[in-house]
């Protein structure tokens, strides 16, 4: 099914500067490789080398962190909505 | 000794630490300048003393008025210390993602805090604060640290000092991050102006999507109107997992509880003593580690 994932500024650039992007997924895992493989800039971004999520990306399916549900093996609903945010603010220079 | 001026006046003279476990065999001396031992828990304080005073003194801030800045956290906090310190409001302007341990300080020294979109970052949380500021000039003082010449000149006046008679002068190499650039940007000139051949190493991490809090690499968004190209000799950007890992490194051989921002300055230190046979280098540590407190406390602002 069509999932909306949104994306921070600072990964816009690896996306033709879109901040949504939808992509066919039945999990967060699928979603999220459908994204990189549309968009080959953002692998190296959001995976470790191994495919897990770096350490600082937190995917959230709509409030949700993806922590406390199934990670990557996650499975979306109709409507689900993933959105892509770093652990602290992105871009920050506090 | 007491210090009569309230928790503004222990702000600063912060201890220096070397760090022989870290140190490579026959190589340069490290020493670590611990910023989160500051009250506020890190080197923010410094500049919000000087923003604030300023502010004070040139009559900016007055009684009827409101704190104002966008923050990812240990400004917030800062603020709000020094604002609680002296009977001041503070709003801080905080992009939903920040720590969860900096909101609940802030917010346990009575600060009021304006969430914004965690997908904007910082960009969106300073384009919100000059939103309410212009709503309403009367209303708020609003110092901006990003602009704030008191910021850097926090750092020319003391952190510069200090550390030029903590190392007796011995100093060859200073390294900090980069955020609003006002740390490296004041103690380097103060070092320069004393001590010319002193090397100056600025750090940033690695790719514009990152996690280093208070960080920035500054090829991406808004560029702070405080920082100047080439304000170090020399620029080492640093990864995230590499950050992360030299904070354990630090935490696990030398004891010291370290953020990831203060791993990320001693990664650039680590990487440039292996280049150098001599030398004292003197790495800033920005603040502190954040057990249990980080993560993500909501999507939506």
């Amino acid at each position: 099914m069509p999932v909306k994932i949104y994306l921070p500024t600072p990964l816009r650039q690896y996306a033709d500067g879109h901040d949504i992007v939808e992509v066919e997924a039945r999990t967060v895992g699928e979603a999220l490789q459908n994204l990189a493989s549309k968009f080959t800039g953002l692998r190296k971004q959001i995976f470790t080398e191994t495919g897990g999520v770096r350490s600082f990306v937190n995917i959230f399916v709509n409030d949700e962190d993806i922590r406390h549900l199934q990670g990557q093996e996650t499975v979306l609903k109709e409507g689900d909505t993933i959105y892509i945010i770093p652990s602290i603010a992105g871009g920050s220079y506090d | 000794m007491v210090k009569g001026r309230g928790v503004v006046s222990l702000v600063g003279n912060t201890p220096m630490v070397r760090l022989s476990r870290l140190e490579r065999p026959n190589g340069p001396k490290i020493y670590a300048k611990l910023e989160m031992l500051n009250p506020g828990g890190s080197v923010k304080d410094r500049p919000a003393v000087y923003m604030i005073l300023d502010g004070v003194r040139r009559g900016l801030l007055t009684r009827e008025k409101t704190i104002l800045d966008a923050t990812s956290g240990n400004t917030g906090v800062a603020y709000s210390m020094v604002a609680a310190s002296l009977g001041y409001r503070v709003k801080m302007v905080v992009p939903a993602n920040a720590s969860r341990l900096k909101v609940a300080k802030m917010l346990s020294l009575g600060a009021e805090i304006v969430f914004t979109d965690p997908l904007e970052g910082m960009d969106g949380a300073i384009k919100k604060a000059v939103e309410i500021y212009e709503s309403d000039p009367d209303m708020y003082f609003y110092p901006d640290q990003y602009s704030n010449p008191m910021n850097p000149r926090a750092h020319y006046e003391t952190t510069g000092p200090e550390i030029m008679a903590q190392t007796g002068g011995r100093i060859t190499h200073l390294i900090a991050g980069v955020g609003t650039s006002g740390t490296l940007a004041g103690t380097s000139q103060y070092l320069r102006e004393r001590l010319p051949s002193v090397r100056i190493v600025e750090v940033q991490p690695e790719g514009e999507f990152h996690g280093i809090e208070g960080l920035k690499n500054m090829n991406g968004g808004m560029r702070p109107s405080l920082y100047r190209e080439q304000i170090g000799d020399q620029l080492i950007r640093i990864p995230t997992e590499e950050a992360e890992e030299t904070a354990r490194k630090l935490l696990l051989k030398e004891g010291i509880p370290a953020g990831t921002s203060s791993g990320a300055a001693l990664a650039a230190a680590l990487r440039l003593s292996v280049d150098l046979d001599s030398g004292l280098i003197v790495v800033i540590l920005p603040d502190g580690l954040q057990v249990g407190g980080e993560g993500v406390k909501r999507v939506r602002p």
